[in-house]
């Protein structure tokens, strides 16, 4: 059947969309390249998480005191608190440009399955904005008067701690993207999802500081990390195709 | 007559409590084009979602080569080209990245293509400025080039008239009488009443009774 249509109509034969489409990586890559070339040009989106997150951490000893014996015992919670709050808050425009200029729905209409492109939008946003903050934490972590010991390992778990943020957020962000209002429901359903990677980030730290070893706190976070690397473009895509049916 | 490439069985769709439509009956044949047909608010926009897959808030079946839809899913997407509303255009990119991110799932495209296409559509000159920079009509141009080069079978084109002056809206419509002597299928909504020949109407908007299918 196939054949004779394509003698009927040699111009327009179908497409073969495993072999006349680029495969789900590919494509993957290309919306993370996009997705950071629009990040680059959009300056002050990128740089309002990295402002805050320095503002947040700043403001402690001002707000609290600056005893170094407190700075050392609580800035680690507070470093991770800043992480994740400038996280979420960056999170509300993970998918709304893209509904709002219909690039999402180009997207969900691609041959390739949704799932890679939304772990391709989520990696550009853990590169965007967790990976600045993981960079920026060693100079923070001095200020705090964190020991070198202490910043390595912090730094290494919100290495790991960040992409599993952001991988989560990318589920509340899908379900929330077509709603006005999105923000504070969007906050409300993602914050208790952090909270075991907060304690086990901070955890991790802790233990460091006592002496103790934290190869088993850092393969803890690692399966966090797997976990939701796992399942998470799964919903967010899910989610993704309810909003844009529920939309238009 | 060759195979329907998409097929509405026995579809309705409610919204807001309102009916928009019941039990319609479609094919989208090669070598046609369906204008779809209705006031504002009729539900023309939202069967043109049902037909590209991006709702499935309906009931009846869609089938795509006479199979259902979402078992052909990879199929269908790969052989549809969808313009909505909002086609996807960032601001931030230009016309060449635009085009680039928006094919880059389905063909492989040189530079030299797309140059030709963005030429093809009176936008050359501006191929390297940002889209914020362009006016709407422009912006709606950037997203008409995809059809110069496009290999899918099937469009789904929600108002492509809009904000197109005279000489543009001329040269669409010379685009899609081709494109349909060539056998490519074409679904259409437009307030702007075309003048081609293999007209299928599909009449929305008379919730009283199901809606009309009136071949021309």
């Amino acid at each position: 059947m196939g054949q004779q249509e394509r003698q009927v109509i040699p111009v327009l034969a179908l497409k073969h969309p495993d072999t006349e489409a680029p495969g789900a990586l590919a494509a993957m890559v290309t919306v993370i390249a996009r997705d950071v070339r629009v990040s680059i040009r959009q300056r002050q989106d990128l740089l309002n998480p990295l402002l805050f997150f320095v503002m947040v951490v700043a403001l402690f000893p001002l707000g609290v005191s600056p005893e170094v014996s407190f700075l050392s015992q609580a800035g680690v919670g507070i470093l991770w608190v800043g992480a994740l709050l400038s996280t979420l808050l960056s999170l509300d425009h993970l998918f709304r440009f893209d509904f709002e200029d219909g690039t999402l729905e180009q997207l969900a209409l691609q041959p390739q399955p949704l799932f890679m492109l939304v772990l391709g939008k989520t990696l550009a946003h853990w590169l965007v904005t967790g990976l600045p903050l993981v960079v920026l934490t060693p100079v923070l972590g001095l200020m705090l008067h964190l020991d070198g010991n202490s910043v390595a390992v912090l730094c290494l778990t919100l290495l790991i701690g960040t992409p599993v943020l952001s991988l989560i957020g990318s589920v509340g962000a899908a379900l929330t993207v077509g709603l006005r209002a999105g923000g504070v429901l969007l906050s409300l359903l993602i914050i208790p999802l952090y909270i075991p990677v907060l304690i086990f980030g901070t955890g991790t730290v802790i233990a460091a500081g006592d002496g103790a070893a934290v190869s088993g706190h850092l393969a803890l976070m690692a399966a966090f990390l797997v976990l939701a690397l796992t399942l998470a473009p799964f919903a967010a895509a899910a989610a993704l195709k309810i909003s844009l049916s529920s939309a238009g | 007559m060759t195979e329907p490439l998409l097929q509405a069985v026995e579809l309705s769709c409610e919204r807001d409590d309102r009916v928009l439509f019941r039990q319609l009956n479609v094919s989208i044949v090669p070598g046609t084009l369906t204008r779809v047909e209705g006031p504002n608010g009729s539900g023309k926009t939202t069967l043109l979602r049902i037909f590209a897959g991006l709702s499935d808030a309906f009931s009846g079946e869609i089938l795509w080569q006479g199979r259902p839809r979402p078992a052909m899913r990879e199929w269908a997407n790969r052989n549809t080209l969808y313009l909505g509303h909002r086609a996807g255009i960032k601001g931030l990119l230009t016309p060449l990245e635009n085009l680039r991110a928006l094919t880059f799932g389905r063909q492989t495209c040189s530079e030299a293509l797309l140059r030709d296409a963005l030429d093809g559509v009176g936008l050359g000159p501006w191929a390297d400025v940002p889209c914020q920079n362009l006016s709407a009509g422009q912006k709606r141009r950037v997203a008409l080039a995809r059809l110069l080069f496009s290999d899918e079978p099937l469009w789904i084109l929600d108002e492509a008239f809009t904000a197109l002056d005279v000489e543009a809206v001329a040269a669409l419509e010379r685009l899609l009488t081709e494109r349909v002597r060539e056998g490519g299928a074409v679904v259409m909504t437009t307030h702007h009443e075309p003048d081609l020949a293999m007209l299928q109407r599909v009449r929305l908007g008379d919730v009283t009774r199901s809606a009309t299918v009136a071949e021309v």
